[in-house]
């Protein structure tokens, strides 16, 4: 006999609906939110900046120029700013764990799903 | 049981209108992903330099060719609202398939909200120009989103009619800026002497870092099969229509690339928020200024009325198979669109547009797509073992099986590297996102879904089952 799944109440969905909001909202919106996330970008300014003392050639200060950016000390920020690729081996293994392992939970939790919907489709269950 | 062929089990429902032939298919992958190319490919240049950003854009593009290889093959075959979430559903299984349509659901409405992002962003550039620097952009932000919200409710033919024209016009538009800069209408020279100069500020780990923004040239090339149950001749049209696409988008990514990189120093192109139009800036053309403008506006415009339509369809799928509140299944009586899964989004994107930077909002939705790339790999392999050729009838069967997956696979894993150097918390973030609601779907809302309705293919029974 095919599964016949219990019939949601109209508060349900709005209960999963709201839960997958605040699944949304919390783990991805709340920590760029509160600045817990961003890009590892830091500006290195130099003092008393000048365009050759920031390596821009006669071109490059025309182009600069050209986006509306005349003083040096206003690109000051932008051109020494880098990122930082410096990182522990450590969270490079946390991360691809987490990665591959949500991976693979989330194929074998699928696979034992998809043997009940084969079941029904095609096995004796067949409707 | 082996031949056995499963009934397509179709209930008297409403269901969505075949209008969309080819062109469409192409406007709809085109115009969801060309503004790529106006905004977020640069970050690219600022995470490993002006070489990096470049290497970055033919590496992506040939992750996203192996992607389109695969996903031509799968969706000519499978072609059902959804896309790949109805690929999921008949090859990998239940939890899967709610995984992906929450990868789509996510990249594109983040990349909705990115576009209105730039819509605010270029519309204050512009006022500041002007001379009315400080322009309240939140009130574009939300009518941008809103209208286009509007013109999806109203239907899908009016909605990527409108994309092919914008998109057509924004892809004129570089175009038209690469060819007039090489006759010469810039008032200022194209310099490349920092590839000499400066060739790899981060070295050839910067090469690896570029990829992840590198991505963004081409994010949503995958979207031209949600729209498979509402195309013509799926097994025709979403094949070409793809292919078409990658192939505009390689040639417009490597002209912005070469425009960009030789009028601007990489180091203001790094974190630029509308590269082409500031690249029309600088050579001085009030006539390319307007282009450019005009071009930028579309592109965002393209593209965010197609996240609407591609996360929508998504939504409505998840939900008219129950993985997701059916309410959300509903097809309006008059208009035949997912109309309550359109407006029910709206409010995501505007929470992300309003209040997140132009930057993590890209990650977020690359981090998706990504997800969205590695999920095709093993499920291009499931699909041949579970369905070996000759089996099924396919649309399409892509050639060197399994090359392009293997591929595929090694430019994901190198990908997730990339974002993990400088963004790392948003990996986490995602990653802990995409759990804890799988367990959600598992232990909570799967016991909602009816098992035999999730396989509705004439297809017989897989291999090994």
């Amino acid at each position: 006999m095919a599964y016949e799944p219990p019939k949601q109440s109209f508060a349900g969905q709005i209960f999963d609906v709201i839960t997958l909001l605040v699944l949304t909202i919390g783990a991805l919106y709340i920590p760029l939110y509160l600045g817990l996330a961003g890009a590892a970008k830091v500006p290195d300014p130099i003092p008393d900046p000048t365009w050759e003392a920031l390596g821009q050639n006669a071109t490059e200060q025309q182009q600069w120029v050209a986006l509306g950016i005349t003083d040096p000390a206003a690109a000051n920020d932008i051109i020494t700013a880098r990122f930082d690729y410096s990182f522990s081996w450590t969270s490079l293994i946390v991360m691809a764990v987490l990665v591959i392992g949500y991976f693979v939970m989330v194929v074998r939790l699928s696979d034992r799903e998809y043997r009940e919907v084969i079941e029904e489709r095609f096995g004796t269950k067949r409707r | 049981m082996d031949d056995t062929t499963s009934a397509a089990a179709e209930p008297d429902r409403l269901r969505l209108l075949r209008v969309l032939g080819p062109a469409h298919v192409w406007a709809l992958g085109v115009g969801i992903v060309l503004v790529g190319e106006y905004m977020g490919w640069n970050f690219s240049v600022g995470k490993g330099g002006m070489i990096a950003g470049l290497m970055a854009c033919w590496v992506a593009g040939l992750l996203y060719t192996c992607v389109a290889m695969i996903d031509s093959e799968v969706t000519s075959t499978v072609a059902a609202a959804g896309g790949q979430y109805a690929q999921a559903k008949h090859i990998v299984g239940p939890l899967m398939a709610f995984n992906v349509g929450l990868f789509l659901v996510m990249a594109y409405t983040m990349l909705e909200a990115a576009n209105a992002i730039t819509v605010g962003f270029l519309l204050d550039t512009v006022a500041g120009m002007r001379g009315q620097a400080g322009l309240n952009q939140q009130p574009f932000i939300v009518l941008a989103i809103m209208f286009l919200a509007w013109l999806n409710y109203r239907g899908v033919l009016a909605t990527l009619t409108f994309n092919l024209v914008i998109t057509a016009i924004a892809f004129l538009a570089i175009v038209a800026l690469f060819v007039s800069v090489q006759f010469g209408a810039s008032a200022v020279p194209l310099d490349f002497s920092a590839i000499t100069s400066d060739p790899l500020p981060y070295g050839w780990l910067g090469i690896v870092a570029s990829l992840h923004f590198g991505l963004w040239y081409y994010l949503g090339i995958e979207g031209t099969c949600q729209a498979a149950e509402e195309v013509r001749s799926p097994a025709r049209s979403l094949p070409y229509g793809t292919m078409a696409g990658i192939m505009t988008l390689l040639i417009a990514a490597t002209m912005t690339w070469y425009i960009c990189s030789g009028l601007m120093p990489w180091e203001y192109l790094g974190q630029a928020g509308t590269p082409l139009f500031d690249a029309a800036r600088v050579t001085g053309s009030t006539g390319l200024m307007v282009l450019l403008f005009v071009g930028t506006a579309f592109a965002t415009l393209a593209s965010a009325n197609g996240c609407i339509n591609d996360a929508s369809r998504a939504w409505f799928s998840m939900s008219r198979d129950r993985y997701l509140p059916s309410w959300f299944g509903a097809v309006h009586p008059v208009y035949r669109t997912p109309y309550r899964a359109i407006v029910f989004l709206v409010p995501i994107a505007l929470i992300f547009a309003l209040g997140a930077p132009l930057d993590q909002v890209v990650t977020f939705s690359i981090l998706s797509g990504l997800l969205g790339y590695t999920f095709m790999t093993f499920n291009m392999v499931m699909f041949r073992n579970k369905w070996p050729l000759g089996k099924i009838k396919r649309g399409y069967v892509h050639p060197f099986h399994p090359l392009p997956t293997v591929v595929l696979l090694i430019l994901c894993s190198t990908a997730y590297f990339a974002v993990f150097l400088g963004y790392g918390t948003q990996l986490s973030a995602m990653m802990c996102f995409y759990i804890v609601a799988s367990l959600w779907f598992h232990f909570r809302r799967y016991k909602f879904v009816r098992r035999g309705d999730q396989f509705t293919m004439p297809w017989p029974k897989p291999h090994g089952y």
